[in-house]
């Protein structure tokens, strides 16, 4: 048994009237032949590790090129005076995507979903319900199963890394991942799960992976916010009952294909888009001076 | 096979799953094929490990996993002076490869006993690795199972042989490859296996006739 479809996944936890989370946890139970109990302890260490990764942020910390640092504590300032347009739920999604992409950069340590340049986005849908009261752990492991679930299918189907699929594979699964696990966290069934997943790839297909001299900085960071709040947006969308047209398999099976079909100079080469500008350009002959 | 937790996971010290977890693997793979703390080191480095490994640290992570740290292990940013306390010597050069994954790293190691081996690995995204050479011989396998590297003279019924070991030891085999250099030569055999693998098990493997040596690379977490 492996999770090969969001079809199959659907499937069984109709089948038998399981949530789509414990459909996950059960792949895992078989394929590592271990108990419910180790497979959840294992998913609470994960859970702990990200929780970690954003109260462990520290506002002055910098990365080695020193283009990054700083904005998950301006975030918050600004986020202090409760005047932002994103209200308090929100604007701290942003706070945390930012800090966690930051601490990333800075080698610090952080939990890949599924990669380390998208670390900051399923911490920072979570972490902040968790931290209002909104939603107990155990609640957020199931989510984070869930998540994983979709991860799963997406990294089967399609890809999941950006020098493979450009930046939809990696910020655009992650923002899938993070749409499905808030859409479970509020008893959302499996077909809303499959939905709201779907909605987060589409908005970010074909996002291309550009990073200024070949660092996990810029853009990266600032897209973990954009990952963020497409999976807010996306699972209020689903959960108000909205579906995407196309179905998840498909959709999946098209961010691959788009990846497939994106320039080399486009996949993580740093020789496309933003590193490619007369600016980023620059810091890359910066970084090479430095060297 | 699917591992949820290389989904949601490695835990680790970033910037890169590729660059960073994926590359402290890589030196971890090659400091457990040598089958010792290594002293020496050189490592060449292709394609994107070249371009962006500085900046997202792949050459201190290489340097951690040879020292044996793991990719959550927070000493990774200041490897090159735990290198030094612990007597590991380095150097780093590209390296010119055909056709090679473009985030590859090309290791030759050297313990104290004067034992050396050299590795070619990938780091194929998400912090997963592929080991594509080892001594010159080309293999594939990823370190996400326990895997065991016999290498034994090209005879007949060895492969049996050592097959009955792991089952009368309850090890079940997930993958197996075998290359040799010529009929009647050596061989290197793979086995990727469910089940760690008993100390005893191991000497039995060792102490088979014509088995010319074993590495045990034991996954991690497990």
């Amino acid at each position: 048994m492996a999770l090969n479809s969001m079809q199959e996944i659907f499937e069984k936890a109709a089948s038998r009237s399981i949530p789509f989370w414990r459909v996950v946890l059960e792949t895992d139970m078989e394929e590592r032949q271990v108990t419910e109990e180790q497979s959840m302890e294992k998913m609470r260490a994960a859970w702990h590790a990200m929780l970690e990764s954003v109260v462990s942020y520290q506002g002055d910390q910098r990365s080695r090129s020193g283009l990054v640092g700083g904005d998950g504590a301006r975030m918050r300032r600004y986020a202090a005076a409760d005047t932002t347009y994103s209200g308090p739920y929100v604007q701290e999604v942003i706070a945390t995507a930012l800090s966690v992409g930051e601490s990333n950069a800075c080698m610090r340590k952080i939990v890949a979903a599924p990669t380390a340049g998208a670390c900051g986005v399923l911490p920072a849908v979570l972490v902040p319900l968790y931290q209002m009261g909104r939603a107990t752990e155990e609640e957020i492991l199931q989510a984070l199963y869930t998540a994983s679930g979709i991860g799963a299918v997406v990294s089967f189907r399609a890809c999941i890394a950006g020098a493979s699929g450009g930046c939809q594979a990696e910020i655009g699964t992650a923002s899938a991942m993070a749409a499905g696990a808030l859409t479970s966290l509020r008893g959302g069934d499996p077909q809303q799960i499959g939905h709201a997943a779907a909605m987060a790839l589409k908005n970010l297909m074909g996002l291309v992976c550009d990073p200024v001299a070949g660092l996990v900085e810029v853009p990266c960071v600032k897209r973990n916010v954009v990952g963020s709040v497409n999976a807010v947006s996306c699972a209020d969308m689903a959960l108000a009952g909205v579906e995407s047209r196309i179905p998840v398999d498909e959709v999946i099976d098209c961010m691959g294909e788009v990846g497939r079909r994106m320039p080399m100079e486009m996949r993580e080469t740093a020789l496309g888009g933003l590193a490619a500008t007369p600016t980023g350009k620059a810091v890359k002959e910066r970084m090479e001076q430095q060297d | 096979m699917l591992d949820i937790f290389e989904i949601l996971g490695p835990i680790m010290v970033g910037p890169s799953s590729s660059h960073t977890a994926g590359a402290v693997r890589i030196g971890r793979m090659a400091r457990t094929l040598l089958g010792e703390p290594p002293v020496k080191a050189d490592i060449g480095l292709y394609g994107s490990f070249a371009e962006t490994g500085r900046g997202h640290g792949t050459d201190r992570a290489l340097v951690a996993g040879l020292l044996g740290m793991k990719p959550d292990d927070l000493r990774i940013p200041e490897s090159f002076s735990v290198a030094k306390e612990q007597g590991l010597s380095f150097v780093f050069h590209p390296a010119e490869l055909r056709e090679a994954h473009p985030n590859t790293a090309v290791l030759t190691v050297e313990g104290a006993s004067g034992k050396k081996t050299k590795v070619q690995a990938a780091s194929i995204g998400g912090g997963r690795i592929r080991v594509d050479q080892l001594d010159g011989v080309a293999v594939d396998f990823t370190g996400i199972f326990n895997t065991l590297i016999v290498r034994h003279m090209d005879v007949p019924g060895e492969l049996a042989t050592l097959t009955k070991v792991l089952s009368d030891g309850g090890i079940n085999i997930a993958n197996m490859s075998l290359v040799r250099d010529r009929r009647g030569g050596s061989v290197m055999t793979i086995f990727e296996i469910d089940q760690p693998v008993p100390a005893a098990e191991l000497e039995q493997l060792k102490a088979v006739p014509q088995v010319l040596g074993v590495i045990y690379y034991e996954k991690e977490d497990d």
